[in-house]
C-alpha cells in the first residue's frame, strides 16, 4: 500500500469521525504554525505586544490537545480501529503532543520577546538569528504540509533537513559565546537569545518527530532511531 | 487549509458508498494471487490447489495453505468469501453436502485425507470440529464426553473413562462447574457451558486439528472470554483453525490470520502485522470496515 488511497468507510459516522479528528489536528497545525511565526515576529522585533498576544494564545493549543485526545481515546473505544485507521489514531495522539510542544517553545520566545523589548539596537548576532527562525519554519509549514497530503517523499525530504537545523543551532552557539565573552555586560539578554535558539532547534525535533509519524501512517514502518549518528 | 481533507481522504464518488452491491468484478480485479507466506515449516496440514464447488458454483478457488504445528489460525472474510467451507473441507464435512466437490490436494501429517480408503471417522477423530451453536447431545454431560472414547475404543475400563471425561472437561475449563451434576443433561447447561462442553467432547478422542467454525458467535462476552481462554492454552498443544466474523476475536486469538474474499484466499500473514500493516488492499479494506 503505497499511499492511504482508500475508499470510505461503511459507516458514515465512522467516516467523519476519523475526518473530524484529522481537521482538528490540522487547525491544531494551523494555530501552532502561527504561533511560531508570531512568536519569532515579536523576537526579531521587539514587538513586546505580539510577544503578550502569543503568550496568551498557548492556552488554545493545550485545549485542542486535550480535545483531539478524548477524541482519540473516544474512537479506540468504540470503534476499535484496525491497519491504516489504527495508524491514523495512534499517529495523531503523538502529534499532537509534538504540537503541543512546539506550541510551548513559541511560547518561550514570545515570554523572551517580552523580556528583551526594551532593547533598542538590534544585536549583531540577529541575523543567524533570523536565518535559523525561518528555516524551521519553513520546515514546519512543510511538515504541516506533508502531513495534510500524507505525503512520505515531502516527510522524508524534510526529516533530512533536521541535520541542518542542528548545524546552524551549533554554529549560532557558538557565536552567541563569542559575544558573551566579548561583552559581559550583555551576558544575561545573550544568555536570553541562546534559550530562544534552543527553542527554535527543539521545534525543529518535533518537525522530524511529525515527519516520522507520517511514514509511519503510510507505509506502517516505523522508521524512528534508525538513522545513523552521521546523517 | 482545507485541501488537507481532500488529500488526506480521496474524492470518491458519493454514490459509490451507496450502492446496494459492491462490485464484484473490480473487487476480482484486484485479486492477483495470495500474498504472504502460505507455507510453514513445521505443517501440521497442508493444503494445495483447493477448488470446490457446489454443483456448478464454484466456492473456493485455488488455495493453498499450511496449518502449522501447534498454531492458532484464523479465517476471516465477509459472508459468502468460502472460509467456513474451506474450514468443512479440512475434516471432510463437506462430504455430507451431495453436490460439494472438493479438488486439490490436502494432506494431514503428509497423508492425503481425501484417499479413497481414509476412513472418516478416524480423520473427524483426528481433526475434531466445534460448530457455531452448542449441539450437545440429549444425554448427560458425562455422555457427551464419553461417547468419543466409546465409539473410539479409547477406555478400557469405567475408571479410565472417568478420567478421560476428568481431563476433557478440566482442559475445556469446566470441570469445576459441572463436576457435581455429570448426570445432568447436556442441554441443560448455559450457552457458553454447552459450548465448552461440545470442545470437551472433541477433546475427548485426543484429537490433532482442532476446527472452529464462529464458535463464538452464540456467546456473550463473558463465555466468550472463557472459550478464547481456551484456544489460548489449547493451542499449546493442538493445531486449532478459527472461522470468525469477528474481527477483534481473530486479532485476540490467533498466530497466523488469513483473509478471504469472494472464495479466493488474499492474504496470509502474523496476525500483528495483518491487523496494523496489511499488505493486500482487499485485506486492508475489510479489516477497517471499507468496502469499495
Amino acid at each position: 500500500m503505497d499511499n492511504l488511497n482508500l475508499p470510505q468507510h461503511t459507516s458514515h459516522r465512522y467516516n467523519e469521525e476519523l475526518e473530524d479528528v484529522r481537521n482538528r489536528v490540522l487547525q491544531m497545525g494551523g494555530l501552532v504554525e502561527q504561533q511560531v511565526t508570531n512568536g519569532l515576529k515579536a523576537l526579531l522585533e521587539f514587538d513586546s505586544e505580539l510577544g503578550e498576544q502569543v503568550l496568551n494564545a498557548d492556552h488554545q493549543i493545550n485545549a485542542m490537545e486535550v480535545e483531539i485526545d478524548e477524541l482519540c481515546t473516544q474512537v479506540l473505544a468504540r470503534r476499535q480501529p484496525a491497519a491504516s485507521d489504527l495508524r491514523l489514531v495512534v499517529m495523531v495522539i503523538k502529534t499532537i503532543t509534538d504540537l503541543e510542544r512546539i506550541g510551548d517553545e513559541a511560547e518561550k520566545l514570545g515570554r523572551v520577546s517580552v523580556s528583551l523589548s526594551s532593547q533598542s539596537r538590534r544585536p549583531a548576532y540577529y541575523a543567524e538569528l533570523r536565518h535559523l527562525g525561518e528555516h524551521v519554519k519553513a520546515v514546519l509549514r512543510d511538515t504541516l504540509d506533508a502531513f495534510a497530503r500524507m505525503d512520505v517523499d515531502a516527510a522524508l525530504r524534510t526529516a533530512k533537513q533536521d541535520g541542518d537545523i542542528d548545524r546552524e543551532y551549533d554554529s549560532l552557539s557558538r557565536l552567541l559565546i563569542s559575544h558573551m565573552m566579548e561583552d559581559p555586560r550583555e551576558v544575561r539578554n545573550i544568555l536570553e537569545v541562546s534559550w530562544c535558539a534552543r527553542a527554535l532547534e527543539r521545534i525543529g525535533d518535533h518537525a522530524n518527530n511529525i515527519c516520522e509519524y507520517v511514514v509511519y501512517l503510510v507505509h506502517g514502518k516505523d522508521i524512528r532511531h534508525t538513522q545513523s549518528r552521521s546523517e | 487549509m482545507n485541501s488537507f481533507t481532500d488529500a488526506a481522504l480521496p474524492a470518491t464518488d458519493s454514490t459509490a458508498t451507496t450502492k446496494e452491491a459492491p462490485d464484484l468484478d473490480a473487487q476480482l480485479a484486484k485479486f492477483t494471487g495470495t500474498v504472504g507466506n502460505v507455507r510453514v515449516d513445521n505443517a501440521k496440514m497442508s493444503m494445495t490447489g483447493v477448488d470446490v464447488h457446489y454443483g456448478d458454483a464454484q466456492a473456493i478457488h485455488n488455495v493453498d495453505l499450511d496449518l502449522g504445528k501447534n498454531e492458532v489460525m484464523a479465517m476471516i472474510g465477509p459472508s459468502g468469501c468460502g472460509k467456513s467451507t474451506f474450514l468443512r473441507c479440512l475434516n471432510r464435512m463437506n462430504d455430507t453436502i451431495e453436490s460439494c466437490k472438493v479438488a486439490g490436494s490436502l494432506t494431514l501429517d503428509g497423508e492425503d485425507i481425501y484417499e479413497r480408503n481414509q476412513d472418516v471417522v478416524l480423520l473427524r477423530a483426528r481433526v475434531g470440529i466445534v460448530f457455531q451453536k452448542p449441539n450437545p447431545f440429549p444425554k448427560s454431560i458425562y455422555d457427551n464426553v464419553a461417547y468419543g472414547p466409546r465409539i473410539h475404543g479409547l477406555a478400557a475400563s469405567k475408571s479410565e473413562l472417568d478420567d478421560i471425561v476428568e481431563q476433557s472437561l478440566k482442559r475445556a475449563s469446566l470441570w469445576s462447574e459441572v463436576a457435581d451434576r455429570l448426570d445432568n443433561p447436556g442441554t441443560g447447561l448455559s450457552g457458553g457451558q454447552q459450548q465448552r462442553l461440545c470442545i470437551a467432547r472433541t477433546i475427548a478422542v485426543s484429537p490433532e486439528v482442532i476446527l472452529m467454525d464462529e464458535p463464538c458467535s452464540a456467546l456473550d462476552p463473558i463465555a466468550t472470554a472463557k472459550i478464547e481462554e481456551l484456544i489460548d492454552e489449547l493451542g499449546k498443544n493442538y493445531t486449532i483453525a478459527i472461522v470468525t466474523h469477528s474481527m477483534q476475536q481473530a486479532a485476540r486469538v490467533s498466530d497466523r490470520t488469513a483473509y478471504f474474499h469472494l472464495g479466493r484466499l488474499v492474504e496470509v500473514g502474523v496476525t500483528n502485522d495483518i491487523f496494523t500493516n496489511p499488505t493486500h488492499q482487499l485485506t486492508e479494506n475489510y479489516i477497517t470496515g471499507r468496502f469499495g
